[in-house]
């Protein structure tokens, strides 16, 4: 086989993605009143950054054949801190910044924690803590709302247009896989992170820093995830400590997941994947309002794309003859 | 052979696996109202022979009778039907349920089509006080039990089905000698009641205390068949020897002369009730075999070494050193420069989906980061290195390590290991399931290996191997050593009769005092 085959093969689910998502768009747009301008492209961004942020937090960890539920309430929790903190001058909101993502990334590590030394099992573990992140939200932000001087003119940086055309929250989200993604999945540690989704023991016994890797890609996945809570408080300048928001933000981040081709058995995909799976996931939403459909039935079609693209996924296993393997 | 008409003969039943032949025109007789002990070294068929009997493997040819009547099992509950219930060597209990629930999982009474939960704990009680188990009640829940309970559970089981032969792979090798004492005579109480028992066990004091007929298997071949007392353990040995060297091994160097400590230095280790008082000393240059029957210790020594194991008590000295191993990751540093070829190379050696490229390049991955991130350029051509190396044949680094052939798969964990370019190198049972030629290439590297100044611990279960690659052969019996053969002392009687624990010219059916402690 050439080389660009195998290329294809080990981005085969990214690239399914990425057509999903293209072709959903290219609907959108193409039925769209405004047609293919700044405007329309600036908001499906907007919306779309949210979950391929958490999204991307979940890759970390399903990488390594865990899976985070709590991650929508950490965005939830970091969107209501930054609606306090994103306040003042320039030099109080960058520390305040700074402070927010810290308090992402310390959820995320307290997960880590509790699947490491606490033996609990991923699922139990960021229930249990995710329930508790949301009820540091709801102690920190009773009533919706954001801080008297909250910085609005460094929210609008974010989501707005650079050059008066390509929106800055792509350009963010981009920053963001350069700076995280891109070094993780070129590091030792990693490599490590696949290598404990695909087999924990073989990772053990060749001497991996098992440890380390799970621990990192909590920590990571509560940074991306806090990171998502400070974008959405970017869009509306508040915050608020809405139950709804953290379980929606959760069960489509494992949606977005899947249907970015990430394997929920861990040991292979991308968070690059991830990221059209849910811009291609959000995208089901805005098709809707094109159409003039009632918003009501969002969730009947974001089912079915789901659930036919995940079918498409599973033909191979048509080909399969030894019955084993299905259990592999 | 005296006695009743035979209940159950197998005739010519032969079977292969891939290449190799696990029975080869095997014969087979058993009566009813008997014991009748199957023996042979590791690898002789019986497996394959009980497997056959169960219904589990199906034969390539030969024929079954029971009763003169011709049968064939297709499935193992067929063989069930047929009055044939198996105790395998790997317990088959679920561990989540109770034991009531277990001695009945194939067949529970049932009502209205419910499970009758009153009469099945009646039938469950029956069936334990059959085998001699009422002190375990039938609501526990079978992980609850220590393991010798649970092989009494096992036999309940068994039982339960009504069976008329009784067949016991190695039923007692994880007993304690008083539990061991109650089967023996739980045994010859069914016996008694007109069952039909094959009994395999490599425990020759318990072969000679409980059967009645002796069938000695070799090759996949009964070699020998007699009455229980009538040969002395010299010629039940030699009638085991007989496996054919299929195999060219590199020739063995003189042994060097070493000054200074040796490379690797085991005193007195232990480790639970599996691993007792163990010296093994191991210099560059040499391979250590490790011998006796599968499961006498071996792997522990190998996962202490490697430190996977905790509350570890004795020294371990690599170069005079005394050393703590608390991690593989430890044990594989630069400073201890350990390495560990596992045995079951598809859960502890691969990481199946993955590439061969960054299966081989895992365990050395430190080597080729910098600042943690990977040097993708120097990674390739270490991974191609170690390719040319082996002679791994594979089309292209990038194809997943699951789509190779079983010995192109060991040459990958072997390739991975030798990245690291460990000082100490540990192997359990390498060449277990791969074809010839790739194990002549193995045999080759090791003493390549060596000869480049390795210490080499090498662990079978194919005797030819530990005699054609090895300076030297520690036996162990039980976790302990059991004895050391150096040089020519190296023999295939040699091995076989320590591995069962037998002295050499020993007296015949005589009952060894055994686990004393």
């Amino acid at each position: 086989m050439r080389e660009w085959r195998f290329w294809l093969a080990e981005n085969r689910s990214t690239l399914a993605a990425f057509a999903i998502f293209i072709a959903m768009f290219w609907i959108y747009v193409g039925n769209h009143p405004a047609g293919f301008t700044a405007n329309v492209v600036q908001t499906a961004a907007n919306k779309g950054v949210l979950l391929a942020l958490v999204a991307m937090a979940q890759t970390m960890v399903v990488i390594t054949a865990g899976i985070d539920l709590s991650v929508g309430m950490t965005f939830v929790l970091c969107n209501c801190l930054a609606s306090q903190l994103l306040a003042g001058d320039a030099w109080r909101t960058g520390v305040g910044l700074v402070l927010v993502l810290a308090a992402g990334a310390a959820c995320g590590a307290v997960n880590g924690l509790l699947v490491i030394f606490g033996r609990l099992q991923p699922i139990v573990a960021t229930i249990a803590s995710g329930a508790i992140y949301f009820g540091l939200a709801l102690w920190l932000r009773p009533d919706p709302g954001g801080a008297s001087d909250f910085n609005s003119d460094f929210a609008d940086l974010f989501t707005g247009k650079l050059w008066g055309k390509i929106p800055a929250s792509l350009v963010t989200l981009a920053a963001v896989a350069l700076v995280v993604w891109f070094p993780f999945s070129r590091s030792a540690i990693g490599r490590t992170a696949y290598a404990v989704g695909s087999s924990e023991l073989s990772a053990y016994m060749s001497g991996a820093p098992v440890r380390a890797a799970k621990f990192l890609v909590y920590t990571l996945a509560g940074l991306l995830a806090g990171l998502g809570g400070v974008f959405l408080t970017f869009l509306t300048y508040s915050g608020e400590a809405s139950a709804a928001n953290g379980g929606t933000y959760t069960l489509y981040s494992i949606a977005a997941v899947v249907l970015g081709g990430v394997s929920l058995f861990g040991g292979s995909g991308s968070a690059i994947g991830a990221i059209f799976g849910a811009l291609a996931f959000r995208a089901i939403g805005d098709l809707l309002f094109v159409f003039d459909i009632e918003p009501l039935w969002q969730p009947l079609f974001q089912g079915m794309v789901l659930l036919a693209s995940v079918s498409i996924g599973a033909t191979r296993l048509i080909g399969v003859r030894n019955r084993l393997d299905l259990f592999g | 052979m005296d006695g009743p008409a035979p209940l159950f003969r197998m005739e010519g039943v032969s079977k292969s696996y891939g290449g190799v032949r696990a029975l080869d025109q095997a014969d087979l007789t058993i009566s009813a109202g008997r014991v009748h002990a199957i023996l042979g070294e590791n690898g002789a068929g019986k497996s394959t022979l009980i497997k056959v009997m169960a219904g589990v493997v199906a034969p390539d040819g030969g024929r079954m009778t029971m009763e003169g009547r011709d049968v064939a099992f297709a499935t193992p509950a067929a063989a069930q039907a047929a009055g044939i219930a198996c105790i395998f060597q790997e317990l088959s209990l679920v561990p989540e349920l109770s034991v009531a629930d277990n001695i009945l999982i194939n067949r529970p009474p049932k009502r209205f089509g419910l499970i009758d939960r009153r009469r099945q704990r009646q039938m469950a009680e029956a069936a334990l006080a059959r085998a001699g188990a009422t002190d375990i009640h039938p609501r526990t829940p079978v992980k609850d039990l220590p393991l010798s309970r649970r092989q009494m559970v096992e036999i309940a089981k068994a039982l339960a089905r009504d069976p008329r032969i009784l067949i016991l792979d190695e039923a007692t090798s994880a007993l304690t000698a008083a539990d061991v004492e109650r089967v023996l005579t739980l045994l010859r109480r069914l016996r008694d009641e007109g069952l039909a028992l094959a009994y395999i066990s490599h425990r020759m004091h318990e072969i000679a205390e409980i059967s009645d007929d002796c069938t000695i298997f070799r090759n996949g071949r009964n070699v020998a068949t007699y009455l229980a007392g009538t040969k002395s353990h010299d010629e039940v040995v030699e009638l085991m020897i007989g496996r054919e060297y299929r195999h060219v091994f590199p020739p063995k160097p003189a042994p060097r002369r070493q000054g200074g400590p040796p490379r690797l230095e085991l005193r007195g280790l232990s480790w639970t009730n599996r691993l007792k008082d163990i010296s093994l000393t191991a210099s560059a240059g040499e391979i250590v075999g490790l011998g006796g029957l599968d499961g006498q210790g071996q792997r522990e020594l190998l996962l202490a070494l490697f430190g996977a194991l905790t509350g570890l008590t004795g020294e371990i000295r690599i170069e005079g050193t005394p050393v703590g191993i608390g991690s593989p990751r430890q044990a594989k540093g630069k400073r201890l420069g350990m390495a560990l070829i596992p045995e079951d190379r598809k859960t502890e050696g691969l990481m199946l989906p993955m590439s061969v490229g960054q299966n081989l390049s895992f365990a050395a991955l430190d080597d080729h980061a910098r600042f943690g991130i990977i040097d993708r350029s120097g990674e390739a051509r270490a991974i191609k290195e170690a390719i040319d190396a082996l002679s791994i044949k594979v089309a292209k680094v990038a194809m997943p390590v699951a789509s190779l052939s079983g010995g192109n798969q060991q040459k990958v964990v072997i390739g991975k290991w030798l990245m690291t370019a460990p000082r100490i190198i540990l192997l359990n049972d390498p060449t277990r399931g791969i074809d010839v030629g790739t194990k002549q290439e193995i045999y080759g590297l090791l003493r390549r290996l060596a000869d480049a100044d390795a210490a080499i611990v090498f662990y079978s279960t194919d005797y030819a191997e530990l005699i054609g690659c090895c300076d030297r052969v520690l036996v162990l019996y039980d976790g302990r050593v059991k004895r050391t053969l150096v040089g020519d002392e190296i023999t295939e009687k040699a091995l076989i009769a320590s591995a069962l624990n037998l002295d050499f010219g020993g007296a015949p059916a005589e009952r060894a005092p055994e686990r004393a402690s």
